[in-house]
């Protein structure tokens, strides 16, 4: 166990200590499988339907499920979109949990979707009328369906086949998705309330650095 | 003017609260999806006329002075001081003042009233009240001749009441009914749930229950009444004008912008439980539709 330890530590030491720390963690968080997000994501989403049912999430479990499910999608949406930032501010390299951090969110996503038709609106019927009348179901419909290549595509084999540059470009997706998530989340509630606001803008904060951060530097004349 | 309004759901219809508390841990108890869904049914079977326990009626509120999220009031609504409690009565009345709870309550009769309890949120309830018909009330403080609207104002103190720090309303919150809505028996005032003195997330000590309304338009924990000759400021009304109406009857037919009003989905049913059918004034259409005669409930909602 202590063997990476010594041999990270003797090359890190002339470095400050923040640099230090995250270079430890880097180490560590690459001994992490990213396959226990997939596990823990699928098992917390499966314990949180146990609680709905059995009464653990207070008297209206179809509206919490709703909304606990709703809420991870966009928490792991932010978290996905903090993974490049993170890295080139801070040299914290999450990267090799992105893929997975992504996939757990469109399956939150879909989670959510399914509590809303299957349990909350129940008829095909109303669940269209709801599609087309509600402007936020809309656009978490919207939302949803802008993931879903993104969501196909998250495998090795299908970057090796669409080429790098081409499966980035449709995995920005992400952005506009991650914007109607936010928008979904704000219009759906009653009055000026903060959590929602705060997750817009998170979002637009996180996606504002890639922004700023690819304007090309011009040299002080 | 007491007990001119009989409801139909009785208190043979009640199950005792600390049965309902052995049939919570019963479903609790058989865990599976199985033991839900067949309470559920029953529930159904026997119609909607069972009111709902203590647990859901105390812990899933909208009381936005201590927060928005269902579970803030049952949590932080103890914050509030009821004892003493004074309401202003005051307008065109012929007996203004500040009136302590015990004299309003003094000389009224105490009713228990179950009533379906409709919220613009599309969720429901059946909820035994006991109050007295505000009609008393104001019959006691003389309603003077031209008043035509009566206004509400809950309590507002930033001391007590954390959500009041965030704008989500222009505080205080504040209703208002026509003079002829405010006068009908089925308008209570009420002081308590379950034969128990109200909790206060409920809105202690005394609140305004409207039965054929969405629920916002019942004011909770109420401490100035105005007898006008104009309508009064709604909140809710005034925050989204095109959302929430100053009437605000339940009405499957009118949906709010949003969201379907067709179908609410009644509290404690559990996670499988389907949606139940909205009832036009929220099953109070014999005793109150006469009010609203004439008038365009999709202009006027």
């Amino acid at each position: 166990m202590k063997a990476w330890t010594f041999r990270s530590r003797s090359k890190v030491m002339a470095n400050p200590i923040g640099a230090t720390l995250i270079q430890r963690s880097n180490t560590v968080l690459r001994r992490v499988p990213a396959w226990l997000l997939y596990i823990l994501g699928a098992g917390w989403a499966v314990w949180l339907f146990w609680l709905a049912a059995t009464g653990g999430l207070g008297v209206e479990p179809i509206e919490a499920l709703e909304h606990r499910y709703g809420k991870l999608a966009l928490q792991l949406i932010v978290i996905g979109l903090a993974i490049t930032p993170l890295r080139r501010w801070s040299g914290l390299n999450l990267m090799p949990f992105r893929r997975a951090v992504g996939v757990t969110a469109f399956f939150y996503v879909m989670a959510h979707l399914l509590v809303w038709a299957v349990l909350d609106v129940q008829t095909l019927s109303a669940i269209w009328a709801d599609i087309v009348k509600r402007p936020y179901v809309t656009i978490g419909m919207a939302g949803f369906v802008l993931l879903l290549p993104l969501a196909i595509t998250s495998n090795d084999l299908a970057v090796r086949q669409l080429g790098a540059a081409r499966w980035r470009l449709i995995h920005k997706l992400a952005y506009p998705a991650a914007i109607l998530g936010a928008l979904h989340y704000i219009w759906l509630s009653k009055g000026l309330q903060i959590e929602p606001l705060a997750y817009f803008l998170a979002i637009i904060g996180l996606l504002g650095l890639r922004i700023r951060a690819r304007r090309p530097r011009v040299a002080p004349q | 003017m007491a007990r001119r309004y009989t409801s139909d759901l009785g208190w043979a219809d009640v199950t005792p609260k600390q049965l309902f508390l052995n049939r919570r841990q019963l479903i609790a108890g058989s865990g599976a999806m199985i033991g839900a869904g067949l309470a559920g049914s029953v529930a159904q079977a026997q119609g909607d006329l069972e009111p709902n326990s203590w647990e859901d009626i105390t812990t899933y509120n909208n009381f936005y002075e201590f927060g928005t999220r269902k579970e803030d009031p049952a949590r932080f609504a103890h914050m509030m001081t009821t004892q003493p409690w004074s309401i202003v009565i005051d307008g065109m009345v012929d007996n203004p003042g500040t009136y302590s709870f015990e004299q309003i309550v003094e000389g009224m009769t105490i009713e228990e009233r179950i009533y379906r309890f409709r919220c613009v949120e599309a969720w429901s309830m059946v909820i035994p009240w006991n109050g007295f018909e505000l009609a008393d009330l104001l019959a006691r403080v003389g309603v003077q001749e031209g008043a035509r609207y009566v206004a509400f104002e809950t309590a507002f103190r930033p001391d007590e009441m954390p959500g009041v720090r965030l704008p989500v309303l222009d505080w205080p919150y504040r209703e208002g009914l026509r003079l002829d809505e405010a006068m009908h028996p089925l308008t209570i005032m009420a002081t308590g749930v379950y034969g128990e003195t109200m909790p206060n997330q409920n809105g202690a000590p005394i609140r305004l229950v409207v039965p054929w309304k969405y629920g916002f338009k019942s004011i909770k924990s109420i401490v100035r009444i105005t007898l006008t000759d104009t309508e009064p400021y709604a909140s809710w009304n005034a925050a989204q004008p095109d959302e929430y109406g100053f009437y605000s009857n339940v009405n499957p037919n009118v949906d709010h912008p949003r969201w379907s009003q067709a179908t609410e989905r009644r509290i404690g049913g559990g996670l499988f439980a389907g949606r139940i059918p909205t009832l036009m004034f929220n099953g109070y259409e014999q005793e109150v539709a006469s009010l609203y005669e004439g008038m365009d409930l999709s202009v006027s909602f």
